[in-house]
């Protein structure tokens, strides 16, 4: 079932977080593995299982390769959702705090 | 290779808002249109108006500038101050989908004077997979992911 095995591949926190940069355009490798806690071999490895899973496409670029996440891969739609309940859910903050009354003990300038 | 089914991961998120359950509530569902992005919407007439109908069995949509209303599902529950709880039926291509069920929650509790927490969450997210429509409008997936990807990311930069 390619769904459970999209799915199974995300779980791994580090894999997540790969997954999550490539929400945001390609990359190749030493791109992702920029600011991430482990080696650029680890990153190669969560790559592999994301590739297996159906969840990434990768594609020679020159020297080097670059990954992709699947457009029909269904984990896009989580990636997808969790960064715009992100922005939403910061828009609502903003919203309840800007509109509201101001509290009591909060001066005004 | 396992058999196992491993679910997705809902989504959850928790936020503080300066403002009481009551507030908080109020400004999520009758104020919906205050915060939701208007970057974000489905169809192809850009969003005027984003509404949360109150009371179960109410709809939240989106009232687009050429006078389309697009359904995104109904009210579930409905429990001011503490609890909402949303269908959101669009599917990963888009579309409103009547079959498809997955699940938004907002609980909202109150953690001190003026301070309320929400808790988000949502989760079916596995019932993405199973519609048919997903299955035969996929093709179609590509450009309008990438242009809801960009509409995404100048919202988060500006």
């Amino acid at each position: 079932m390619t769904n459970a095995r999209a799915f199974a591949a995300l779980a791994d926190p580090t894999r997540r977080e790969v997954f999550e940069r490539l929400a945001h355009g390609p990359l190749a490798v030493g791109e992702l593995a920029r600011g991430l806690p482990v080696s650029r071999p680890a990153v190669s490895q969560h790559l592999k299982v994301l590739k297996d899973a159906g969840l990434v496409t990768d594609r020679p670029e020159g020297a080097r390769r670059v990954y992709q996440i699947d457009p029909h891969g269904l984990g896009q739609i989580r990636a997808w959702l969790d960064q715009f309940w992100d922005t939403a859910l910061d828009a609502f903050k903003a919203a309840v705090e800007r509109d509201g009354d101001p509290p009591a003990d909060e001066d005004k300038p | 290779m396992s058999s196992t089914t491993i679910k997705p991961a809902a989504i959850r998120k928790t936020l503080t808002v300066r403002a009481t359950p009551e507030r908080a509530f109020e400004v999520f569902t009758a104020g919906f249109d205050s915060w939701w992005p208007k970057t974000h919407y489905i169809g192809s007439s850009p969003l005027k108006r984003a509404v949360i109908e109150p009371g179960v069995g109410g709809c939240w949509y989106g009232l687009h500038e050429d006078g389309a209303q697009n359904l995104w599902g109904d009210v579930l529950a409905w429990e001011p101050p503490a609890r909402l709880l949303l269908a959101w039926r669009i599917t990963g291509e888009w579309a409103y989908d009547p079959d498809l069920l997955t699940e938004v929650e907002v609980r909202f509790t109150g953690v001190g004077e003026n301070q309320t927490r929400v808790d988000f969450e949502h989760r079916g997210l596995e019932r993405f997979g199973d519609s048919d429509a997903a299955d035969r409008t996929r093709v179609s997936m590509d450009g309008g992911w990438g242009t809801i990807l960009e509409s995404f990311q100048a919202a988060a930069n500006a």
